[in-house]
């Protein structure tokens, strides 16, 4: 991996500015559900959601890919976990059984948010653990493969309906609100939005986001001046597979319906896609980039069946000449660079 | 005993298949390293193009130059105009650019000729089984696709080490600046490379044609086996491509044709039968994970 084809992490632009900037666009996220409610587009709630749910899947994936230059294709096991986690949580709570014997089910979404994120978190740690231990292509390649050994798994869990998926019949509830309503799950998703930014954007300015960009750029520099690079990166991998652990949670709730889709190759590509349509190692770049590929999608599959004819070229054209995706071309255009730290 | 051997042919059939797909990835990876994800996109170019072409001539000659005339002439078509810009561009962007790649070769293939798949006959010379044995009957159709599948390696096994082609495709793999630097043509031996490649590709697809159904999507489902094959192999290395398709070859086929068996001895039928599936499908991907952790550069790695 060259270190030169990941754009560094940008210097700090003008404090003022970037405050304005991710105010302005904190105040338009929030303002959202009120303007589509006022020009008559309610359906655009979900959309958004979706956008909002994808983005940290993306923003968690960057993480890894982006800030610690490790290349995961299976990002999508992650995914796929956290919405497994809630699923089969529910079906053991609507059954009134135990799982596995022993761990009783919920529909609470304070426990099964962070359930979600620490079982996404264990797999991440077995699988980082092993594939750290190549680099390149390998590391492209066996991530791959362990996710679509899960893939398979749930394939054929037949308890968990296998090749269908399962429907969750209700969303977790969350205190007295009702989770039901577009809006208000609109609200729980951009909160927890907030707060995976927020998290991140700590973790790559304090001294591990440091030493992780440094090992991105040389690896071997790092290990002379004495730190060891394999647990930077482990770490790093666990957070990132959390946090797209966390989206899947989210996303199964929002679609109430679970199935081995989510786990399946293309859907890491999927996230892969949003990174780097985004922008990758950079913080907003996934917002952007999801955004842009959930939109894309909507609009373009109300347009033609065949909407991915459209999104190839246009994928190949950022690819081939944009450097740094959507928010490089941004700052280039001198427009909005402003509102992307 | 027969069903034993019979599984065995069905893994070697599959195991030439999967080689003549990985040894054009691992030719294309190994000379000019680049990940090509649409290297299963020429593969379902060749099966579309031959079925086709059969469909309008009716000539099974025509239909094998037909495939793999199309799948060689898009491959050299797609290095120049879109592979050529991403060499000196990290796996990122290579992996993204031919993610698209894919996407536009799907569609375009669904607006040819839609969603329902195609069916192709097999070439009446070629119909028809065999008795190998005493009670073993095998079609011969899958013994030319071996015989073919084993001619190739050896064909290809003759070019890279015997002549002065080979001789420059090796040296590209291993020391490709001083290729350059003693005034070969690079790009004309990339573009020639990568049109081998996808050449095998197609011939791989249409040989499937009759065995498999030709639809879209079917170049990702083989794609990433193909994968699992290069890594195994060790990327870059034409034999270790040979040895690697092989294996897994083998086990995937024996994997799914006994798993569920051995399963039913313990549990009852339908979850042993989705369960051997899960694990069948699992099984090579355990095994390339279980290959990396003791050999992270493959079994047969080219760069020494």
């Amino acid at each position: 991996m060259s270190d030169n084809a990941i754009p560094r992490t940008r210097a700090a632009t003008p404090a003022l500015g970037r405050a304005i900037g991710l105010l302005l666009l904190a105040a338009a996220l929030i303002a959202l559900p009120f303007i589509v409610k006022a020009i008559g587009q309610p359906a655009l709630v979900p959309l958004a959601t979706r956008v909002l749910i994808y983005a940290i899947a993306a923003a968690s994936l960057n993480l890894a890919l982006g800030f610690g230059g490790m290349v995961s294709f299976g990002h999508a096991a992650f995914f796929g976990i956290g919405g497994y986690a809630v699923g089969i949580l529910y079906r053991t709570f609507a059954d009134d059984a135990l799982f596995l014997g022993f761990i009783p089910g919920t529909d609470q979404l304070l426990i099964t948010l962070p359930a979600a994120i620490l079982v996404a978190g264990l797999f991440a740690c077995i699988i980082g653990a092993l594939s750290l231990r190549t680099s390149g292509v390998q590391f492209i390649m066996i991530t791959l493969a362990f996710a679509q050994m899960l893939f398979f798994f749930f394939v054929s869990l037949k308890a968990y309906g296998g090749d269908d998926g399962m429907t969750i019949r209700r969303r977790n509830a969350l205190f007295d609100l009702n989770t039901r309503d577009d809006v208000t799950f609109y609200f729980i998703c951009l909160a927890l939005t907030a707060l995976v930014f927020l998290v991140l954007w700590r973790i790559v300015g304090s001294r591990f986001g440091m030493v992780l960009a440094g090992i991105r750029q040389n690896e071997r520099r790092m290990a002379a001046i004495g730190i060891a690079p394999y647990r930077y990166k482990l770490a790093a991998f666990v957070i990132s597979g959390m946090g797209a652990g966390l989206a899947g949670a989210l996303m199964a709730n929002y679609l109430r319906f679970v199935s081995p889709d989510m786990l399946h190759w293309t859907k890491s590509g999927e996230l892969m896609i949003m990174v780097i349509l985004g922008g990758v190692g950079t913080l907003l770049g996934p917002l952007l980039g999801a955004g842009a590929l959930v939109i894309l999608e909507t609009v373009l599959t109300g347009w033609t069946e065949h909407w991915q004819i459209v999104l190839g070229p246009i994928l190949l054209l950022v690819v081939l000449f944009t450097q740094g995706g959507l928010s490089g071309l941004l700052a280039r255009l001198g427009l909005g660079g402003r509102s992307a730290p | 005993m027969t069903l034993v051997l019979e599984q065995l042919l069905n893994g070697l059939q599959f195991g030439v298949m999967l080689f003549l797909l990985a040894a054009g990835l691992t030719l294309i990876f190994g000379i000019m390293g680049v990940i090509n994800l649409a290297h299963g996109s020429l593969y379902m170019v060749g099966a579309y193009a031959s079925a086709f072409v059969a469909a309008q001539t009716g000539s099974v000659w025509l239909a094998l130059l037909g495939g793999l005339a199309a799948a060689a002439i898009i491959g050299m078509v797609m290095e120049l105009v879109v592979l050529r810009r991403l060499y000196a561009r990290d796996h990122l962007d290579q992996v993204l650019a031919t993610f698209a790649l894919i996407l536009i070769f799907n569609q375009s293939v669904t607006l040819l000729f839609g969603r329902q798949p195609l069916f192709v006959s097999v070439p009446p010379a070629l119909n028809g089984s065999v008795q190998l044995l005493p009670g073993l009957t095998y079609p011969v159709y899958r013994l030319a696709i071996i015989a073919v599948g084993l001619l190739v390696a050896l064909g290809l096994y003759l070019l890279i080490n015997r002549t002065r082609i080979g001789m420059l495709v090796r040296a590209g793999a291993t020391h490709r600046e001083m290729v350059r630097a003693l005034g070969v043509d690079i790009r004309l031996l990339y573009t020639a490379v990568f049109g081998l490649g996808a050449l095998l590709a197609g011939l791989a697809g249409l040989m499937a044609g009759p065995i498999l159904a030709v639809q879209v999507g079917m170049g990702e489902q083989i794609l990433i086996m193909t994968f699992v094959v290069v890594v195994i192999g060790g990327v870059g290395s034409i034999r270790g491509a040979f040895f690697g398709a092989l294996i897994v070859g083998l086990v995937d086929t024996s994997l799914r044709a006994f798993m569920p068996g051995l399963l039913r001895q313990v549990m009852a039928g339908p979850e042993a039968d989705a369960l051997g599936a899960g694990l069948a499908s699992m099984g090579i991907y355990l095994l390339m994970a279980i290959v990396l952790l003791v050999r992270p550069k493959g079994l047969f790695p080219a760069h020494v």
